[in-house]
């Protein structure tokens, strides 16, 4: 029987995995993949704690997550396509013309 | 029920009025073309100011509505007054920076602007994580386009790419954080949060809630950069429009700040001690390494970057404070804060505008050698706004630091105090340098020649009469703060 921990436990690993991608890759499309990888895991959390709950609220917050993730990676791209433009490279660790 | 049915809409007619003047702004510029920079700006500046004055002439109100998600108090009043003073000042900086910069799409940059103003004042008064995350995305978003906003220069660009990275990333762990808030409670509603904890005290103990406060405390710490969280704030600083920084130096953080006391004191006021000693921690930190990195900075953009990162470690103090007893005095120490830190901020930030000639930024200290003898005017308005941030009497930064002192040390936090003190002294150096270079020392360079505009005048003279006036006469403001923060309490 699969519980409400499994999808907690799932959606967790999820999470770290999201959190350490946008740490550790240098390429910034795998970075904003890492976004959504994150923002998925709330999704996943948010529906399992109303399906085990009976309480659909959770799953109204999911639609506004989701809407939201679809406006962020409409953003992230377009920034991302001006920055290639004068960088011509989606590695982040040319991106540092500002140093203190 | 019956408010479900039917909004009020008193509660969002500021709003609305914003919403519909960006949309004004918009398709004004669509249809006629005029490539004329004033009628955007004067567009803006009209829609702030009658924003402005709903906002005010609805001081007193106390209404809820929209299925209690958006709450009307006076809490929710004073900062979105501190938003709209930050809006207009913002505007009135950004005329003739955004002209000289000869980009086409001006009218994008004043809407955009505007919406971010709307997305400020729904997340002071969200009473409901849904729509607090609404709030804080519609900050948000226009804010990465605008730190971007020169699409063709590089640093501008990169300013945008890492504000976006590293703030999507914040609303990620905020909303993982909130998902558990609403996991242990089966709530996204403030007050229904608050009433569950309460009928079943056994939840407090849940570590589930306790990693929720946590990574809600770290998303919001991201978004107005508490250190360890702060990497992005200098090079966004640095890179974005130097208006659009004033903009956001001021306004978000305060949003932030309205949207994250709400949850704990509506949403979560059991939970005291858990983040107690986490936020003291964060505040130390947050002065202590803003104050000294900002010491060795040459780029002025960078060194107001670091200084704001330390005026939120002050701002800290005032919110750990509160749990000492008298928890109007420490939040409205922190109301106080943030609105004199928004004007004598971005004043500062009008004279690095003005500062810039024929093109060439002049954002780096040594370009203020012997500003005195060259533009007396700006230098003594420059002279001001140090004084302030360095929180020397008679200007708002002293009665501001005065108020967060006062609100540590009668909830008896000493220690807290003492370093707050401590980190004064070391950043009136940094500050009173500037002061030195402009009046102590002969021009060695010649800068380009400064073209006169009325509005950044406007501008810059509005921000210095409010340091003056919340440094002489704080009074008014520091009590209409403590009420609100009482009613908020109440409730």
């Amino acid at each position: 029987m699969i519980g409400l921990t499994h999808y907690l436990v799932l959606s967790a690993i999820l999470f770290i995995i999201g959190v350490m991608g946008v740490l550790m890759r240098r390429n910034i499309i795998v970075i904003l993949l890492s976004i959504e990888l994150i923002l998925t895991s709330v999704n996943l959390n948010l529906i399992a704690f109303s399906h085990f709950a009976h309480n659909p609220t959770g799953q109204v917050f999911v639609f506004f997550v989701l809407t939201i993730a679809a406006a962020e990676a409409a953003l992230g791209l377009a920034i991302l396509v001006t920055l290639y433009k004068n960088l011509e490279s989606i590695n982040v660790d040319d991106v540092n013309q500002l140093k203190g | 029920m019956l408010n479900i049915l039917i909004p009020d809409f008193r509660v969002i007619a500021p709003e609305l009025l914003l919403t519909a003047t960006a949309m004004i702004i918009i398709l004004w510029e669509m249809i006629n073309r005029t490539r004329s920079h004033a009628v955007s700006a004067n567009l803006a500046l009209v829609g702030s100011v009658a924003a402005l004055a709903a906002t005010v002439a609805s001081w007193n109100l106390n209404v809820s509505t929209f299925g209690d998600s958006l709450v009307l108090d006076p809490y929710a009043s004073f900062f979105k007054v501190i938003f709209l003073a930050g809006l207009i000042l913002s505007v009135s900086l950004s005329m003739k920076y955004i002209q000289e910069s000869g980009v086409r799409y001006h009218a994008e940059y004043y809407a955009l602007m505007v919406l971010a103003t709307v997305g400020m004042m729904i997340m002071a008064m969200g009473r409901e994580l849904i729509t607090i995350f609404i709030g804080l995305e519609l900050l948000s978003m226009p804010l990465y386009i605008l730190a971007g906003f020169f699409r063709k220069e590089i640093r501008s660009n990169e300013a945008g790419f890492k504000y976006f990275v590293l703030g999507s990333f914040a609303t990620g762990i905020m909303l993982f954080g909130m998902s558990y808030i609403y996991g242990v409670s089966g709530s996204t509603h403030l007050q229904v949060i608050a009433r569950t904890l309460y009928r079943h005290p056994s939840a407090y103990a849940d570590k589930a809630l306790l990693l929720g406060l946590l990574l809600v405390i770290v998303g919001f710490g991201f978004k107005i950069s508490v250190v360890p969280f702060h990497q992005w704030t200098p090079d966004v600083y640095e890179g974005a429009p130097t208006p659009v920084t004033a903009f956001m130096s001021a306004g978000p953080k305060a949003a932030g700040l309205a949207a994250l006391i709400r949850i704990l004191v509506e949403g979560l006021p059991r939970m005291a001690q858990e983040w107690e000693l986490i936020v003291a921690i964060l505040s130390v930190l947050t002065m202590t390494v803003g104050n000294l990195t900002a010491l060795r900075q040459t780029n002025i953009k960078r060194m107001l970057a670091y200084s704001s990162i330390a005026h939120v470690g002050y701002i800290l103090i005032a919110v750990v404070a509160s749990v000492g007893g008298r928890a109007d005095l420490g939040f409205s120490a922190v109301m106080f804060y943030l609105l004199s830190y928004t004007f004598m901020n971005i004043g500062a930030f009008g004279i690095i505008v003005f500062m810039k000639r024929e093109g060439i930024a002049n954002e780096n200290l040594d370009d203020f050698t012997g500003l005195s003898w060259r533009s007396p005017g700006a230098a003594i308005a420059m002279l001001v706004f140090l004084f302030s941030l360095a929180g020397i009497p008679p200007t708002a930064g002293f009665a501001a630091k005065l108020s967060v002192f006062f609100a540590a040390i009668q909830g008896e936090y000493y220690w807290l105090a003492i370093i707050g003190i401590l980190n004064s002294a070391v950043a009136a150096y940094y500050y009173l340098r500037i002061v030195v270079l402009m009046y102590m020392k002969e021009p060695e360079k010649e800068l380009g020649k400064a073209t006169s505009s009325p509005l950044l005048w406007t501008g810059i003279s509005l921000a210095l009469v409010g340091t003056l006036y919340f440094g002489i006469l704080p009074g008014g403001f520091l009590e209409k703060a403590r009420i609100a923060v009482s009613i908020l309490l109440k409730v």
